[in-house]
């Protein structure tokens, strides 16, 4: 089958047009909250020292930067594996179907 | 307790580049007594020295393995996929740990341990900015580089657009990132098995490390390359759990006690857990919040890093490979916290590391040695020999992945798509990535030499600006946005290149440092926030106001592109074998 055809028929499936609409979204989605957890920390180290250096409990040495900064870190890890979770369970059977279609 | 042989062995060395290259996003001038940025470094009197031989045995080991390996993978080696792309047959935990092993540099385990030994908290910001990358990777990058790309991060960035002028200027920003990081890991490899073993010269031990990477690139490919940074990976894992589980088995595993313990021991007490910048700096909002943008988007556009994407099966290899990595990098990097903390309790504390107890905690074999010295505190000799070796190891793999993201932005981009126009037989392309990597070597070799006295402080600021502005965003553009054409790519391209380096050098480190032209005339060490919106705004105007029949097609283009992107139909195949 030549590629035009092929590349016609995704094209026109409107499982492609979910797939697309569907994986960038998350994609998109996530990147903006890893950049919000993460600029957020940024700020508060540009703007606001004074709160990320106060102790996290009276007598104790460690700052509140510091669980936070640790937060930052699993958060990171976190959204990560929800995306891959999602791709596995979701994207992958979408992608299957949509080169299944194409190929009839 | 036995004072390390290490630590007689060089009392006053302190050319510490892999500090000066964490530390090198500050003000170096602010860095503090504790780590000096690459002052000369002494010669040691390596005469009355015993042989370190502990290191030596396990460097010898290590060498063997790797050299086995190579051999190996040499045997396997026969197609240019082979070379470059290790027969697309990587799987996805393999790739996380080969990307972990590429990530964790020597810089970030002794960087960031004497980093935070210097100035506590400070140090958890590049912890965390370094991790931070990897997620966007994940979402915006992996996948599709997987299913569009053959061997180099320009074939997708070109993927629709003009061979020529985007594979020029993406092999031209590929380069400028991995030799300026080769000539950082050569000084910093120089440096540290001249202050581990005395015995062995400066220039001997950078001559040594340029011919062991041009024995596994040349022969082994991404192969060997692989396998190396896999095997240095666990190493480095497991020795950084020992020396943290070490640190805490001491403070009875109480987080509180061992940042008390720190606090108390500090000469700068509390001061450790109050600055967010380097101890003694002025806070500076917009320089913190460049270093935010350029260690979060240059993880994310260097080459060797992304090179690493197109050895694995497939998009959903590709993928889980991130998951894998982030994970490994995120556990390493807060075990780096751990390390440099406990350093403060167990090494500051000790006069035998210490180059003069009276007068603050700066240590025999400068600022670079909290990790190395906490092993021996830790373990001892053997466990001292062991981590030395580890540190040796990884900028072996680390100077092997960057030769051949290298040497293929040489071979693949310049020579057989541009100038052979992709005309060039694969064995004729094999061949000229073998002489790249070849020629790579010696070039790291000679410049690493050189580069011996300078101060290499901004190398870091450098290469990581020059990916966050110029590789990360032109790839991004080139496969989500429709409007991008050749002009658009271009221009943005070279202004994030010529933006980065023009205004490093007119900056605090190289204008005024370096340079000694007095004050600088960009006042600030990282461009990225300047540079970043500069490139989006040119390549978007150079773009949209292209009405020429060639940047129609390529718009056109973009969904055959996007097909491929998404679906993966189309895709480089594994290898059969």
């Amino acid at each position: 089958m030549s590629h035009e055809l092929t590349a016609s028929k995704i094209r026109n499936n409107p499982k492609f047009h979910q797939l697309v609409r569907q994986r960038d979204g998350l994609a998109w989605t996530l990147s903006a909250i890893v950049c919000v957890i993460y600029f957020g920390f940024i700020m508060l180290i540009a703007f606001a020292g004074d709160f990320l250096t106060q102790p996290v409990a009276a007598g104790s040495v460690i700052p509140v930067g510091l669980p936070l900064g640790v937060g930052v870190i699993l958060a990171s890890v976190v959204l990560t594996g929800i995306y891959v979770y999602r791709a596995n369970t979701a994207f992958d059977h979408l992608i299957h179907d949509i080169i299944q279609d194409a190929s009839k | 307790m036995r004072t390390p042989r290490i630590a007689l062995a060089t009392a006053a060395a302190s050319a510490s580049l892999l500090v000066a290259k964490v530390a090198g996003a500050v003000d170096a001038s602010a860095a503090g007594g504790a780590a000096p940025a690459a002052a000369p470094a002494a010669p040691p009197a390596a005469a009355d020295v015993p042989l370190n031989w502990h290191a030596i045995i396990m460097f010898l080991i290590f060498v063997a393995l790797t050299l086995a390996i190579t051999y190996w993978a040499a045997k396997r080696t026969k197609t240019a996929t082979d070379f470059y792309a290790a027969g697309r047959g990587v799987t996805g935990l393999q790739n996380g740990l080969a990307i972990a092993g590429d990530y964790m540099s020597a810089a970030s385990f002794l960087g960031i341990a004497a980093l935070v030994y210097t100035h506590g908290f400070y140090g958890l910001i590049f912890s965390v900015g370094w991790l931070v990358g990897w997620p966007v990777i994940l979402f915006l990058i992996a996948e599709r580089l997987r299913n569009l790309g053959k061997y180099t991060y320009a074939d997708v960035a070109s993927y629709r657009l003009k061979q020529g002028p985007v594979r020029t200027m993406a092999a031209i920003g590929a380069l400028i990132v991995v030799i300026w990081y080769l000539i950082g890991q050569a000084v910093g490899a120089g440096q540290l098995l001249h202050t581990l073993v005395p015995q062995m010269s400066y220039q001997r031990s950078i001559i040594l490390v340029g011919v062991l990477i041009i024995i596994y690139v040349t022969f082994g490919g991404m192969k060997a390359t692989t396998w190396v940074q896999i095997v240095k990976a666990g190493l480095l894992l497991g020795g950084a759990t020992f020396i943290a589980l070490g640190v805490m088995a001491h403070e009875g595993f109480s987080f509180e006690k061992l940042f008390s313990d720190a606090v108390q021991i500090h000469p700068k007490h509390l001061e450790i857990m109050k600055s967010v910048v380097p101890i003694g700096a002025k806070p500076n909002p917009v320089e913190s919040i460049s270093l935010g943008l350029t260690l979060m988007f240059g993880t994310a556009g260097l080459p060797h890093i992304l090179m690493r994407f197109f050895t694995v099966t497939d998009a959903k290899a590709a993928r889980k490979s991130v998951l894998y990595g982030t994970c490994f990098i995120g556990y390493f990097y807060i075990l780096t916290f751990i390390i440099g903390f406990g350093a403060i309790v167990l090494v500051a504390s000790n006069p035998n590391y210490l180059v003069d107890a009276t007068k603050g905690i700066a240590l025999k074999g400068g600022g670079n040695m909290p990790a190395v010295y906490l092993a021996h505190a830790i373990g001892g000799d053997l466990f001292l020999g062991f981590i030395s070796a580890v540190a040796f190891a990884t900028i072996l793999a680390v100077v092997s992945g960057l030769t051949l993201a290298g040497a293929s932005a040489i071979s693949h981009d310049i020579y057989a798509n541009v100038i052979m126009k992709g005309k060039a037989t694969e064995a004729q392309e094999v061949m000229a990535s073998k002489i790249a990597t070849v020629g790579l070597g010696i070039i790291a070799i000679i410049l690493g030499i050189l580069f011996e006295k300078q101060n290499v402080a901004y190398i870091v600021a450098l290469t990581f600006s020059i990916a966050a502005c110029s590789n990360f965003p032109i790839l991004v553009l080139a496969v989500f946005w429709r409007g991008l054409t050749t002009r658009g790519a271009v221009l943005g391209g070279y202004t994030g290149i010529l933006g980065s380096v023009g205004l490093l050098i007119i900056g605090p480190t190289v204008w005024s440092k370096v340079l000694n032209m007095g004050p600088a005339i960009f006042p600030y060490d990282y461009p990225t926030f300047v540079v970043l919106p500069a490139v989006l705004i040119v390549a978007w105007v150079a773009s949209v106001t292209d009405k020429s029949a060639s940047a129609q097609a390529e718009r056109r283009a973009f969904d055959a592109q996007e097909i491929r992107s998404e679906t993966g139909l189309g895709a480089e195949a594994a290898a059969a074998h």
